[in-house]
């Protein structure tokens, strides 16, 4: 059943371990989620952008993102790209096996997953923006880019703030999944846990908290910034 | 890449369809029936009804998935007295533990899709329902639900979709469908692109149907939306 004194910290407790592996999952839900906000700029902007070869990259890419299990798109990734660069490896003569970075590749195949939520996030966010707006700060003689920073920029961050909040919470619960790479973050910790101390619920039970601590944290953090980007907003 | 490996992954894969899509189609279906008195618990002004689903749902969202089905198939195991209950019949099952899990992760999600249902339905049908003299049962099942059931159809589809991408978990569980297959496979051969390509195109094509037949839903359940442009 539940045992609390193996929670406890220091060498016979599991406490700092479980408090490293959640500051780990912290690090790569922000990464993957910075990770997939950047690449979510450029696709949004592809879907956008008129040029239909573009848009049918990035539809292909989103669909087939949100329609594949994350699990698979991690698994494809992870093991993938350790296929191919042992590939690439082979050719030039080396024959061992390599194993990639399990950080920076868990960050990049949620990231890349996050993205695509992203993506839409962002383009359902210009389409709000009234059009009138982009030819008002042509005919006041802006350039595209200034367009783009001083007047496109704000008001879509704005309206997908909401959005990304959801896309946060997505990211955040996506890696409990590359637990199964082999990264030590919250969910890989307390399976460890559970096999050494035999007490899988003591584990996964503070496994659960610590995730719930987590998103109810940051949703109340999400709801700040909402309020603090509609402060200026004339209430209706 | 191997188009034919590719190929010969399809056809393995699809040996553990039917496992996938019974655990999509009991989990789904389980968790509608569930969601609608939850729903409604959710909206009563009986306080505690309501409190309880609430905190059940704020738990299962603010939760992954994949800890809610590590504590019920390893935690709950764990448990004597669970194992010497009526309940371990079920339990020591991967499949039941997945089926639970995903029922109960459906549940806060659905619950929380038709609440938003229900509560679109304008008060002015409630009270229409109300001078026409109809009991509340009646108002609820005839008039209330259907609708509410009509308005929660797109944010419904996408959960469904969720849904068909959350049973690739279950295999984590030492259930064999389609991606526990699909990563049989890749030890097998040690060759994971092949393996994972086949097994997501599968995954890709059953909720393309699952986005159709929601697209059916939708145009039959608005017939009065069908003829706008």
């Amino acid at each position: 059943m539940l045992k609390f004194n193996l929670l406890i910290f220091g060498d016979t407790g599991w406490g700092d371990e479980m408090l490293f592996s959640c500051i780990m999952t912290i690090l790569v839900s922000l990464s993957a989620m910075g990770l997939g906000v950047f690449i979510a700029i450029f696709t949004a902007w592809a879907k956008i952008s008129g040029n239909i070869v573009l848009k049918i990259i990035a539809n292909f890419y989103t669909t087939v993102i949100r329609g594949v299990p994350e699990l698979l798109v991690i698994y494809l990734i992870f093991f993938g790209s350790s296929a191919g660069i042992m590939y690439i490896s082979k050719i030039f003569g080396y024959h061992g096996y390599i194993e990639l970075h399990a950080f920076t590749m868990g960050t990049i195949s949620v990231g890349i997953i996050s993205a695509a939520y992203s993506t839409e996030v962002f383009r359902g966010a210009y389409n709000i923006i009234d059009k009138g707006q982009i030819e008002a700060a042509r005919a006041l003689g802006l350039s595209k880019i200034n367009t783009f920073i001083k007047i496109l920029a704000p008001q879509i961050l704005k309206h997908a703030l909401p959005g990304l909040g959801n896309v946060w919470q997505i990211t955040l619960k996506d890696t409990a999944l590359i637990s199964v790479t082999g990264l030590v973050e919250i969910m890989r910790q307390s399976r460890i846990a559970a096999n050494v101390t035999h007490s899988p619920l003591t584990f996964y039970l503070s496994a659960a908290v610590l995730y719930l601590i987590l998103t109810t944290f940051s949703s109340k953090a999400f709801n700040k910034l909402e309020d603090y980007s509609n402060k200026n907003q004339v209430k209706a | 890449m191997d188009f034919n490996l590719i190929i010969n992954n399809f056809f393995i894969i699809l040996q553990g369809l039917d496992e996938t899509l019974i655990l999509i189609f009991l989990s789904l279906s389980i968790g509608f029936f569930i969601s609608i008195p939850f729903a409604l618990a959710r909206i009563s002004s009986i306080k505690i009804l309501s409190q309880i689903v609430y905190y059940y749902i704020f738990v299962i969202r603010g939760t992954p998935l994949l800890v809610q089905i590590y504590l019920i198939y390893f935690g709950l195991g764990s448990i004597k007295a669970v194992r010497e209950s009526f309940l371990w019949i079920l339990l020591k099952e991967p499949f039941w533990c997945g089926v639970i899990a995903l029922v109960i992760n459906t549940v806060a999600y659905t619950t929380e899709i038709f609440r938003g249902g229900i509560q679109s339905v304008t008060k002015g049908q409630i009270e229409s329902c109300q001078s026409l003299g109809m009991n509340r049962f009646t108002m609820y099942f005839k008039i209330i639900l259907p609708c509410a059931f009509r308005q929660a159809l797109p944010a419904y589809g996408n959960e469904m979709i969720l849904m068909v991408k959350a049973t690739s978990l279950i295999s984590l569980t030492t259930y064999m469908e389609m991606t526990g297959i699909a990563r049989s496979i890749m030890y097998k051969t040690f060759a994971p692109i092949e393996a994972f390509i086949a097994a997501g195109s599968i995954y890709l094509f059953i909720n393309f149907l699952v986005v159709q037949f929601i697209k059916y839903l939708e145009w039959k359940h608005n017939p009065h939306l069908r003829f706008k442009t």
